[in-house]
């Protein structure tokens, strides 16, 4: 290939990448730099003693202490929680099994802060649960954080489970050795990478879970997380605030390093084979109990949700006031109606899932294109790593870093009623990025090569070959970023403009009032956020796109 | 011993072992021999207990082992591609029933299994970093470290090239002999049958068509596929089947299977009888190393392989005489004597 041919591609490929590489460098860099400076270079100068001041707090400690151990306790639980489940739904055979698979994996697409609302109403006093006094505690919020989670185990697990060929424990099983060491030595030593790889994914929400925690333990139990915004907002700290957000970012690379070597643990001497799955024999009662029992578990919040906001607020008997009132602003407590607050969110969802979508498919091109020289390789190289930034910071220390730092000069954007969508295209962005990144790169390279043979430009050879085979995990994951975007609340929650919120801002600022009419407008305006999101995911599911199980 | 009486074997309704019966005596090595989809790997997985029998019993010395979990059929079986476990050394895999037994000496014990396979020094590998014939030896020791009452082997050499399966089915079969292994073994191939069983059973569709001692088998197949699947190039019936048997100097019957070898081009001043000889026009003819392969259209029998020596053979259109080797045919369909 000639020198001349080599270096147009390189141009061709800095083009193509030009505009995630600028947005990305606006809203994305700049924040982050503009977080680290505040917290390091607080009066211009550099002084690290403001993050070692912050860290030296009791109240820094007891933060990071509680969210280390709910963060232990909630991957543990959801893992013990999501292998018998994982075995059940994906191994035996059983009438319903799609529909119970199905239910078992709704609790992680709920928003957070429906989740938390529906923990709150369970437990609180004269909630279903509310005799066991776990309302406000540790444990409840530990409970909410293995509700939302113990999906992620049972998908990442159940889909390794299903392709585990059977045989080696045959094998086994034929050597002498009864079931419960077959699984210690056998099936669980080749379950090994997908059980770390969901824990390590795990740890990492349960870690920078913002919702979940923010309702359910309001001031007195915070996480890094709900501290950042507490700190933020309540204690107008914004040095503090700058710090944890400094020690989050830092956590929060340095997990992702972990899950990445984690998924990395090579698993090539597992066979992969679609193993036929049998009837539940004698030996799998407890496993076949435990998940029924998963099932009923991860029902009960959500009846309780959903029942709760058809009682009469306040009264007896069963009632649609709640609903009714959604088109109030419930006595003054809200600047704008939660009707109007539902169309905010679905007009945002829809600019933020254009914003991340375009994107995620450059960056998804840009990516995984052959490179076809060194240089072009290296560029390449350099990108990719660029591109995947955006992982590595929560979405409350993205919302912080745009609030110190969009506010002057020509990116003054506090008033734009972008600023909420691109926040919420850049959490969705990783998303969209991993759905498109498997589906590009599985196109052979050679389809596009005998296009070009046939005579077919670029243009011409990406709608050939590339478009058929994009256009429907195109569709699932504009359905992912709109759904994210509908439940974003970390970076929205910083961002949202007073007279312009979304819904999950307005659910939390419900639940933070001490009226009960105002208690079950915020039960109502969940179910509507719950059900508008279930629509959402219901439509992705059915375009059957595999990625669905890389997070 | 091992007893199949009538044993069936269906998956989601669909038959795939029917009416077997048939029984391992105590260390003898018994094939089951068909081609894949047959039915073999579903009888050899509802011996090992990984299949429930759907009617029928398997037994063993009499016992009933409906209901009996694999892990306590004392049966330990080899797969195909040996199903060594990716995250165990060599010696690990093959302590792993000793372990569970908790057998006193394991490393000495490892060791000897090891050499009997001949892979000293093999211990510390991992099996990823092991060849295909390497493998299926370690799953050969880690089959015999249980100790079976039964050794199951699941086309234990398909999965290696032609020079190396050779080599291993010699060695298997010292191994098993000489240690006495009451052994089934289901296979595809008839080499491998031949090489290491003292019993055939030969299985299509689910069925068993012939069982018997190898050579019985071999010298009279039941009926022209078993013939066809056993290795005969052809089978000849009616008036064929009686001209080849008489130039072959046999009593009659209904049906002939041949070998590829079992018409040979007669060379000149060959000693055999004129009279037993066929004469015929020469078809096609492709030479090989080893001889000349013809395809010949004799008269009043059609066409027919034959094979000639190099050198002596005759172009296409030409015609040739035909001596028959009675030892290469296996007459089919003669009622079994009173």
């Amino acid at each position: 290939m000639s020198a001349a041919r080599s270096g147009r591609r390189t141009l061709g490929l800095i083009a193509l990448a030009a505009v995630p590489v600028a947005v990305l460098s606006v809203f994305f860099v700049l924040p982050v730099a503009g977080m680290i400076e505040r917290g390091l270079w607080p009066d211009g100068r550099f002084d690290p003693r403001a993050v070692a001041e912050v860290l030296a707090r009791p109240r820094t400690h007891r933060v990071l202490w509680f969210t280390l151990w709910t963060a232990v306790a909630g991957t543990v639980l959801s893992v013990l929680l999501g292998l018998p489940a994982a075995y059940v739904l994906y191994r035996l055979r059983f009438p319903l099994r799609g529909l119970v698979r199905g239910l078992l994996l709704v609790p992680f697409v709920l928003p957070t802060v429906v989740v938390g609302v529906a923990f709150r109403q369970l437990l609180r006093d004269g909630g279903p649960l509310g005799f066991l006094g776990l309302d406000g505690t540790p444990t409840g919020i530990v409970l909410g954080l293995v509700f939302f989670n113990v999906a992620v185990v049972i998908r990442t697990v159940g889909a390794a489970w299903e392709g585990l060929d059977p045989r080696p424990a045959e094998a086994a099983a034929a050597l002498g050795a009864p079931p419960l060491t077959v699984l210690r030595t056998v099936t669980l030593p080749a379950l090994r990478p997908a059980i770390v790889s969901s824990a390590s994914v795990v740890f990492l929400f349960c870690a920078t879970a913002f919702g979940v925690v923010l309702t359910l333990g309001g001031s007195r139990y915070a996480s890094v997380e709900t501290e950042i915004y507490l700190l933020t907002t309540d204690f107008l700290d914004l040095s503090g605030a700058a710090a944890l957000s400094i020690v989050q970012l830092v956590v929060v690379v340095g997990l992702l390093v972990v899950a990445g070597r984690a998924r990395a643990v090579p698993d090539a001497v597992v066979a992969r084979t679609t193993a036929r799955a049998r009837r539940p024999g004698r030996g799998d009662v407890a496993a076949v109990l435990l998940t029924g029992a998963l099932l009923v578990a991860v029902a009960v919040p959500i009846l309780a949700l959903v029942l709760g906001s058809l009682r009469a607020p306040g009264g007896e008997g069963w009632s649609l006031a709640s609903y009714r009132a959604l088109g109030t602003r419930g006595d003054g407590s809200l600047v704008v109606p939660v009707t109007e607050a539902l169309g905010n969110s679905l007009r945002t969802a829809v600019d933020a899932t254009w914003m991340s979508l375009g994107l995620g498919l450059l960056v998804a091109i840009v990516v995984t294109r052959r490179s076809h020289s060194r240089a072009e390789r290296r560029v390449r190289g350099v990108l990719d790593g660029f591109f995947m930034l955006p992982l590595g910071v929560s979405a409350v220390t993205l919302g912080f870093g745009f609030l110190i730092t969009l506010d002057r000069g020509p990116l003054d954007l506090r008033d734009s009623p972008l600023l909420v969508p691109i926040a919420q295209a850049l959490v969705a962005l990783p998303l969209v990025v991993r759905t498109l990144i498997p589906v590009l790169a599985g196109i052979d390279d050679r389809q596009r090569q005998a296009a070009a043979s046939l005579g077919a430009g670029a243009l011409r050879a990406f709608t050939t070959v590339d478009v058929p085979v994009v256009w429907r995990p195109l569709l699932a994951a504009a359905g992912f970023a709109f759904a994210v975007s509908l439940g974003e609340f970390g970076a929205t929650s910083f961002l949202a403009r007073e007279d312009h919120p979304t819904l999950p801002v307005v659910i939390f600022k419900l639940i933070g009032r001490p009226g009960a009419a105002e208690y079950g407008m915020a039960l109502a305006a969940s179910v509507v956020l719950a059900a508008t999101t279930a629509v959402v995911l219901l439509a992705v599911e059915r375009l059957r796109v595999p990625a669905l199980g890389a997070w | 011993m091992l007893t199949l009486d009538h044993l069936g074997v269906t998956y989601d309704g669909v038959p795939a072992v029917r009416d077997a019966s048939l029984t391992v005596p105590d260390g003898s090595v018994v094939a089951v021999l068909g081609p894949s989809g047959c039915g073999k790997s579903s009888l050899l997985r509802a011996v090992a207990g990984l299949e429930p029998a759907s009617s029928g019993t398997i037994s063993w010395d009499g016992v009933d082992l409906a209901g009996v979990p694999t892990h306590r059929r004392g049966f330990a079986m080899m797969f195909q591609d040996g199903q060594l476990f990716g995250h165990l050394t060599v010696a690990r895999n093959v302590g792993y029933a000793l372990k569970l037994r908790k057998a006193p000496d394991l490393t000495a014990r490892v060791a000897e299994l090891l050499s009997l396979v001949g892979l000293d020094g093999y211990a510390d590998r991992l099996p990823a970093t092991l060849s295909g014939g390497e493998r299926q030896r370690v799953a050969l020791a880690r089959s015999l470290a249980a100790d079976p009452r039964l050794l199951l082997l699941d086309e234990p050499l398909s999965a290696l090239d032609a020079g190396l399966r050779e080599r291993l089915a010699g060695d298997l079969d010292r191994i098993l002999r000489e240690s006495g292994t009451t052994t089934l073994v289901v296979t595809h191939d008839q080499e491998e049958a031949f090489a290491l069983a003292d019993r055939l059973v030969v299985m299509r569709e689910g069925r068993i068509v012939q069982q018997g001692a190898i050579g019985e088998v071999w010298a009279a197949p039941a009926d022209q596929e078993t013939a066809l699947f056993l290795g005969y190039a052809r089978v000849l019936d009616g008036a064929a089947a009686g001209a080849v048997l008489r130039a072959a100097g046999l009593p009659p019957a209904p049906a002939v299977a041949l070998r590829r070898s079992a018409l040979t081009v007669a060379r000149p001043g060959d000693t055999r009888a004129e009279a037993g000889r066929l004469t015929g026009v020469v078809r096609t003819s492709r030479a090989t190393p080893d001889q000349v392969r013809l395809v010949v259209d004799v008269e009043g029998i059609g066409e027919v392989d034959a094979v000639a020596t190099p050198g002596t053979a005759a172009a296409p259109g030409e015609p040739v005489a035909l001596a028959v080797e009675p030892a290469r045919l296996a007459t089919i369909g003669v009622p079994v004597e009173h």
